[in-house]
Parts: C-alpha cells; sequence; structure tokens
C-alpha cells in the first residue's frame, strides 16, 4: 500500500523512524520543537520524541553546530536542521574546518556522523540573502557528501540511509517551495543508497540531467519536447557528492546529447563538472556541445521579473534542448 | 503639568509614528488582500517609538542600520515613504531599485544602511560604520538595531569586545520586543537581562521603555553624547513589543491574545496623543488633519508604487559589480 503524503512528512517518517530506532539520533535546531518546525517539518516530533531529543536552539548557528559536530565525533548520530541553507553559512567554519576534516587529521580515528539539513535555494521573491543555491559549494569539500532530492519519495529514502548508514557528514539539501508537494510512500521501510542518480523519464535523442526542484523544469521541457516528437530521457542526480557520471554517461552513449539545468551560479557549479566528466570520459560519443542552464551570475534580486529571469525555466531548456539538436531556427 | 519636551516634538513623534504604522497596515493590507508585495514582510508595529525617540536623540548625519524589520527606522531617517512602497511592489523606483523587497530598504543619502536579513550579521557592520566615522575624525555616530534573538549570536560577543577596545562611536540598540519567531527571551538564554551582556566587556549599558518616545529619546540621548565625546560604545536594551506576527505568515501560537492586548493598552501612539490633547497642543480636530495628511501621504506612495514600472530584464547582471564592464558567464 502506498500514501501519498507532502515531502515535509515524508522527512518527518525519516527522521522519526530512525529516531525511533536509535536513541543515539536526536534532532537539534531554531524552531524545531516548540513551535514544531518553522517549515513544520518536525511537527510533533517534540511530543512523541521530548526535550532530550527534539532541541530548540537559539539563533546561535556556528554554537549549536559545533555542539553537534562535537557529539558525533563522541558517539551521538545528529542531526543538525538550518532553518534555510542561508544561515549555515555562519556555522561553515564548523561544517568545512572541522566535520569535514577530522576523518583525515586524526589519521582515521575520529569520525563525525552527523547530517546537516534544511532549505536551500530561491523560495520566491525572498531577496539576495535568502535565495542562495548551495550544492556546488559544498559539492566542493572533500569528507563530506551532498544529497538534493527531487520529491518526497526519494527524500525519505536518501535521508534514512543519510541518518543510519552514513558515517560521513551529509549535507542534506530540501526546499522550502517542494515541503508542501505530494508524492506515493510505501508503507514498508525503504532505503535509498547516495551517489546513484535516477532516470525519472526513458527517451533516446537527449539527455537532461538536473536535481532538486529544478527538475520540474527539465521534466517540463521533457514533455513539451515529446510533443515535438523529441524523446528526452530525464537524470535526477538526487546526490550531488559523489556525483554519478555513470548513469550521466550511460544515457549519453545512447543519446550523445547532454543539457544541464541547474539553479547554481555558473563559476564552477554542477553543471562545470559533470560536463568535465562528461567530455573526457565520452568526448566520441558526444554529437552536440554539452549544454546548461544556470541561474544568472548574479545574486537573486527582488522583483518578480527579475526572479523569473534569472531562474532557469522550461521555455529555455527546450530552446537550449531544439540547439543541441541543431533544430533552432 | 509642565512635559519635558516641546509641543513640536510631540507632534513630530506623532505624526511620524501614525505614518510608520498607516505604511504598514496598508502595505499588509495590499500584501494579503491583493498579492501585490510578496517575499517575507516584517512589520515594526507597536516599535514605533524607538524610531521616534531615536530620530529626535541624533542628528541627519548619524547613521543607522538595522535588521529586516527595517520600514519603520528607514522612513524615520527619511527614506521617502513613495520610494519604499514601491521597494515592497519590487519597482524600479524603489528605494532598492525593486532589487531588496521589505527586508532590504537603504538609503544612503539619508545615512540609511539597510535593512539586512541574516540576524546579528549588522552588529559587526553597523561597528564598522562607526570604525570609519571614527577613522575620518568625525563626530558622527552610528545607531546599530537588532533583536533580542540576534543578541545570541557569536558575532555580539565579538564586535562589542573590539567596540569597546578600540571605543568605536555606535550605540548597540537591542530592540527586544520579547520574541524570536516563536522563541521567547526567557527560552533562547539563561541571561533575560540582555543589557547585562555589555558587563562582560565592561560597556556602560542601560534598559529603556521602548513604549515611549521620551524615555527612547532621552536613553539615546546619553549614550549618543558618551559615543560623540569619544567614550565609545553602549548597550541599550529598549524593551518593546510586536503586535502583529513575526512576519505575515505566523500563527503565533506560542504567545497569548491577552499578551498582546495588555501591550497594546501601552500603545505608544495613543500615549504621545494623550499627552498631547491634555496639553492642549493640538485640538481634535488638528489632529485630524494630521491623520487625513498621513493618510494621503501613504495613498500616494500606494499610487506610485502601482504606476511605476517593473525593473528592466537586464537589471539582472547590473549592481552586482561596480566594474561597468565585468565579464559576467553567460551561457
Ligand atoms: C543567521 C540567521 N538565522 C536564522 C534566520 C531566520 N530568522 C529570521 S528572523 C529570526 C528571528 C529573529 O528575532 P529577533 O532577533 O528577536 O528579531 P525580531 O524579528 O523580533 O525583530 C530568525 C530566526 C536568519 N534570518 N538568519
Ligand atoms: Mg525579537
Amino acid at each position: 500500500m502506498a500514501r501519498s503524503i507532502a515531502f515535509r512528512d515524508a522527512l518527518r517518517e525519516a527522521m522519526s523512524e530512525e529516531m525511533r530506532r536509535d536513541d543515539r539520533v536526536y534532532l537539534m535546531g531554531e524552531e524545531v520543537a516548540e513551535y514544531n518546525g518553522a517549515y513544520k517539518v518536525s511537527q510533533g516530533m517534540l511530543a512523541e520524541f521530548g526535550s532530550r531529543r527534539v532541541i530548540d536552539t537559539p539563533i546561535s548557528e556556528l554554537g549549536f553546530t559545533a555542539v553537534g559536530v562535537g557529539s558525533a565525533q563522541n558517539g551521538l548520530r545528529p542531526i543538525v536542521e538550518f532553518m534555510t541553507w542561508n544561515f549555515a553559512v555562519l556555522a561553515l567554519d564548523q561544517i568545512l574546518n572541522t566535520a569535514s576534516k577530522m576523518l583525515a587529521m586524526s589519521g582515521g580515528q575520529i569520525s563525525c556522523p552527523i547530517v546537516f539539513r534544511g532549505g536551500n535555494a530561491s523560495a520566491g521573491q525572498l531577496g539576495a540573502q535568502h535565495s542562495t543555491a548551495f550544492e556546488s559549494l559544498y559539492a566542493n569539500i572533500p569528507g563530506i557528501k551532498v544529497v538534493s532530492p527531487s520529491n518526497g519519495y526519494d527524500a525519505k529514502g536518501l535521508l534514512k540511509q543519510s541518518i543510519r548508514y552514513e558515517e560521513d557528514p551529509v549535507i542534506f539539501m530540501e526546499s522550502e517551495v517542494m515541503y508542501g508537494e505530494k508524492s506515493d510512500i510505501p508503507d514498508e521501510e525503504y532505503y535509498i543508497e547516495l551517489g546513484k542518480a535516477d532516470i525519472k523519464r526513458a527517451g533516446r535523442d537527449v539527455t537532461i540531467v538536473s536535481f532538486n526542484k529544478m527538475m520540474k523544469v527539465a521534466l517540463g521541457a521533457a514533455a513539451e519536447l515529446e510533443k515535438e516528437g523529441i524523446s528526452a530521457e530525464v537524470i535526477d542526480l538526487r546526490t550531488i557528492r559523489p556525483l554519478d557520471w555513470m548513469t550521466v554517461l550511460e544515457s549519453v552513449k545512447k543519446t550523445n546529447r547532454l543539457v544541464i539545468v541547474e539553479e547554481q551560479w555558473p563559476f564552477g557549479s554542477v553543471s562545470s563538472e559533470i560536463a568535465y566528466r562528461i567530455q573526457k570520459e565520452g568526448f566520441d560519443y558526444l554529437d552536440a556541445p554539452i549544454r546548461r542552464i544556470t541561474a544568472a551570475d548574479a545574486p537573486l534580486h527582488y522583483a518578480p521579473n527579475l526572479v523569473a529571469a534569472a531562474l532557469p525555466d522550461v521555455p529555455r531548456t527546450v530552446k537550449l534542448v531544439k540547439e543541441v539538436m541543431y533544430m533552432a531556427r | 503639568m509642565a512635559t519635558k519636551f516641546s509641543k513640536e516634538t510631540y507632534l513630530y513623534w506623532y505624526e511620524l509614528m501614525q505614518l510608520i504604522r498607516q505604511f504598514e497596515l496598508m502595505a499588509e493590507e495590499k500584501y494579503k488582500m491583493e498579492g501585490k508585495i510578496r517575499g517575507f514582510f516584517h512589520a515594526y508595529i507597536g516599535q514605533e517609538a524607538i524610531a521616534a525617540g531615536c530620530m529626535t536623540g541624533t542628528r541627519h548625519e548619524d547613521l543607522f542600520i538595522t535588521a529586516y524589520r527595517d520600514h519603520g527606522l528607514a522612513i524615520a531617517k527619511g527614506v521617502s515613504v513613495n520610494s519604499c512602497m514601491a521597494e515592497l511592489y519590487g519597482k524600479a523606483t524603489g528605494c532598492a531599485k525593486g532589487k531588496g523587497g521589505s527586508m532590504h530598504f537603504f538609503g544612503k543619502e539619508v545615512n540609511f544602511f539597510g535593512g539586512h536579513g541574516i540576524v546579528g550579521a549588522q552588529i559587526g557592520t553597523g561597528a564598522g560604520l562607526a570604525f570609519a566615522e571614527q577613522y575620518r575624525g568625525t563626530d558622527n555616530v552610528v545607531l546599530c538595531y537588532f533583536g533580542d534573538g540576534a543578541a545570541r549570536q557569536g558575532m555580539l560577543h565579538e564586535v562589542f569586545n573590539l567596540a569597546m577596545l578600540w571605543k568605536l562611536p555606535v550605540i548597540f540598540i537591542c530592540e527586544n520586543n520579547n520574541y524570536a519567531m516563536g522563541t521567547s527571551v526567557e527560552r533562547s538564554s539563561n541571561v533575560i537581562d540582555i543589557y547585562k551582556l555589555a558587563d562582560g566587556y565592561e560597556m556602560p549599558a542601560d534598559t529603556i521603555d521602548g513604549m515611549s518616545p521620551e524615555a527612547v529619546h532621552e536613553g539615546i540621548g546619553r549614550a549618543v553624547k558618551r559615543a560623540r565625546e569619544k567614550g565609545g560604545p553602549t548597550l541599550l536594551e529598549i524593551k518593546t513589543y510586536r503586535y502583529k506576527g513575526h512576519s505575515i505568515s505566523d500563527p503565533q501560537k506560542y504567545r497569548s491574545k491577552e499578551e498582546v492586548d495588555e501591550y497594546k493598552g501601552k500603545d505608544p501612539i495613543q500615549l504621545i496623543l494623550k499627552t498631547i490633547l491634555a496639553n492642549n497642543y493640538a485640538t481634535p480636530e488638528e489632529i485630524g488633519l494630521i491623520d487625513k495628511r498621513v493618510e494621503g501621504i501613504v495613498a500616494a506612495s500606494v499610487k506610485f508604487a502601482e504606476e511605476s514600472p517593473w525593473p528592466d530584464d537586464s537589471e539582472v547582471l547590473k549592481d552586482v559589480y561596480m566594474d561597468k564592464h565585468y565579464p559576467f558567464i553567460i551561457d
């Protein structure tokens, strides 16, 4: 049996199931307990688990992240929620300089099994300081893994995997605008391995790679293209680091064309990395340059038309696909 | 009964506080009813006395910097009401060209240094503004505002230490409205008297009744005098209250209606109105005229915002670098 539940509920089920199983797992962050979550992801968790395990923090990102990281080094398996990833920048020191490097510096003695999670990237007209997409920034860091799911089903399986089986720090990126979206979740427990991309739509003519909420743009473009007889294969990366470039390469061997859609800034982005890898491993299979649509090379402004102009959309993706198919007029 | 301040001062306070409140009530309506304003919107309603008292306690050259709850201080400092409303609408004529929205009002010309979205960040930036004034040898001071929630950021401690070490001309103003989103002051720290945070740095500190422009003016006056005379920073904990939710989307389950009503009973606008009427500084008819004038300014700002153009799409890559020839990545 499957149930249709919201993305936020899928995340909560993942956390609650793992917390029931393992007392070492706890949740900490701003407004996670008494307010039931700024975005209601942790609704009801304080009532079930009590204040020992569902812990409200003051607005002190660097401090509580450090406490989480230290506790992970000393036998616990924390989940640290950031109200959004924009605020985690204050805690980057702990994530980059401590969590990601502890295993290396200690010669393999001290690991840091911790999950950092929260909303990421643009969420409407929130202005420059509340709209950054951080996948590529974190994916640059050796020692951590970066997950960025596009739907509740994947999110639940990936989050459970991250909490229960990952022994390394995991960056888990959600989206405020996806929390209400429904997906079918089986009653049975399931896990999804990190580092495995998922072909969300099979196709022959062109490969479109995306992740997180930009998957909607990728799938929307594929639907449009189908009307014109173009068959697009759409790959959802799901995990950014490690990057499952093999799945992308296998697809490109079939389609010979690759378009990447992402909300990162263009310089040194996820698409840059994919483009490098595919040209290196699959040069002979490419019939056109690898192309991409990213967010504009600028902070995101507030005005609605500037938001629309700065972010990837279906029409521009369709147009780009036609360009790599040499069909553009 | 003699009043502490002049008739003009009371009338100024009344009109300014009314203007801020009516501006926000109108904007909130445009947000909720017509969807013309989007994004996060944090109302200052209830806290207007702080803006009023700070204005009469400082001079034009003094700098203000605050967090995202910025409409009141921007208007007080003199950012035009038209450009504030246009900013909320995201129009090209806004005080940040429609690029900032509610959280990011700016007005460099009137020494209003914004509207900042990362809790606690401007505590440090404000000290930096003060550093520049000291460096240049002026006697201008910086009013650096932040919330009770922001007082729990590490930033505060590093910067308090620096500001005392270098005797920076900055006044740290904690607008304590008792809540950081749904977290009350009591739930955020062992130290609930925020002014005591200054003790660790031997910084002078004071608590002030933030529902009274008179008290704010006097408290600010003492701190400003100290800073101007090279005496260094002060921490002022101003006790206030926000009548509205944290932002428009806050269901406010963490506090009771009775609590909100208690503070509405101490409303600063009503308080000043009482003083004005009791001292015959204005007749009820004259007050009516002020209210009408305010209403007119707010209505005109809506018309201005609605008739203003959207920013051109090419603005996406403008105001990112001062370098006019910067080679953006365009795929
Ligand atoms: C670094 C950071 N963490 C979290 C947030 C989300 N957030 C925005 S406002 C706020 C509450 C701040 O409360 P307070 O400082 O008391 O100011 P008030 O809203 O009461 O004016 C929080 C947690 C943020 N913007 N920045
Ligand atoms: Mg507050």
